[in-house]
């Protein structure tokens, strides 16, 4: 598709905005409507219409593959680390109480690093599967 | 909704069964923001109809855009073999989700058995225990941090699966085809 200059130059446009909403969909989920799931999807697809609009190898300059695995593993890690942390500080597992100075804010902290967490792993997920699916030939 | 189902159910080109899989996501999480579910409507509308949409496009770019045509149509099948059992298990299995449907309690009555256990509570300590002023990330991050951690391994599991099944497989096809060219 690079031939299509409307489609590259709003591309190029709107891919800061996705990513930024993608952003507030993720830090402001404890308030409105949203989260880890779908702020990691919603900063996957950013780049999946990147690669669609410039092609996979472009997506790859930006995106190497192990940066994608590494986050993959990593958000996943966060998550279980966060839980860890809560057992070591002396409560049960994925308990985000001791956390802070105090509970409230112990969770706070806990939910916002998990949510962290879950969208890492979405976003890497969503576009290592669409990279391997486009990069596949027959 | 049921008449994108139906179509769905008709069409043999399947890039316009995979876009109007998207309309009718799209169509769900319409009905859940009706609902007042406004979390499930957001994933519903990002997933189902975003990136599965993507997801399901490139599936058909590596496979085909057509169904495959039975080798005899239906119609000029004998009596015996018309798909009479298929009919019979859809339309037992959809008469016995609408008689379940049947029990179940009005839809947001307070007083319904699965709003009497554990909601309150949720709903009433929230702000005191977690700080966090949506209910559905308290729940869905704290509360029930197990079942979410269980969520986010599928979803491990499945970039995994999906590096390990197509990614790995490419790079030895072409080692092997670099190999069978070298000599």
């Amino acid at each position: 598709m690079k031939e299509h200059l409307v489609l590259r130059v709003v591309t190029k446009f709107l891919m800061p905005f996705i990513l930024l909403f993608a952003l507030y969909v993720q830090f402001h989920g404890d308030y409105g409507p949203g989260g880890g799931f779908q702020a990691g999807v919603i900063f996957g697809s950013a780049f999946i219409l990147y690669a669609l609009i410039f092609g996979v190898p472009a997506l790859q300059r930006i995106l190497p593959r192990g940066i994608l695995r590494l986050g993959i593993a990593g958000g996943v890690l966060i998550y279980a680390c966060v839980g860890v942390a809560g057992l070591l500080l002396g409560a049960n597992y994925l308990d985000y109480s001791p956390l802070a100075h105090d509970p409230p804010h112990g969770q706070h902290l806990g939910i916002l690093l998990i949510e962290f967490g879950v969208g890492l792993t979405v976003s890497c997920v969503m576009v290592t599967i669409f990279v391997t699916f486009a990069g596949w030939r027959r | 909704m049921a008449c994108t189902a139906i179509a769905i159910a008709l069409l043999r080109n399947l890039v316009a069964v995979v876009m109007l899989g998207g309309i009718f996501s799209l169509l769900s999480a319409a009905m859940f923001v009706v609902l007042d579910a406004v979390d499930v409507a957001f994933t519903e509308a990002a997933v189902g109809a975003g990136i599965s949409t993507m997801l399901l496009l490139a599936t058909l770019s590596l496979t085909t855009t057509q169904e495959k045509q039975p080798r005899r149509p239906v119609e000029k099948l004998p009596a015996h073999r018309q798909p009479w059992l298929p009919l019979a298990v859809v339309a037992v299995t959809g008469a016995a989700l609408v008689y379940g449907s049947l029990d179940m309690s009005r839809y947001g009555d307070p007083d319904a058995i699965t709003n009497r256990h554990v909601v309150p509570r949720y709903i009433e300590k929230t702000v005191e225990e977690t700080g966090v002023p949506n209910v559905v990330t308290s729940v869905l991050a704290s509360y029930r941090g197990y079942d979410t951690l269980g969520e986010v391994t599928v979803i491990f599991t499945a970039g995994i699966g999906v590096i390990l099944l197509l990614g790995t497989w490419r790079r030895t096809a072409r080692r092997r085809r670099e190999r069978s060219d070298a000599p």
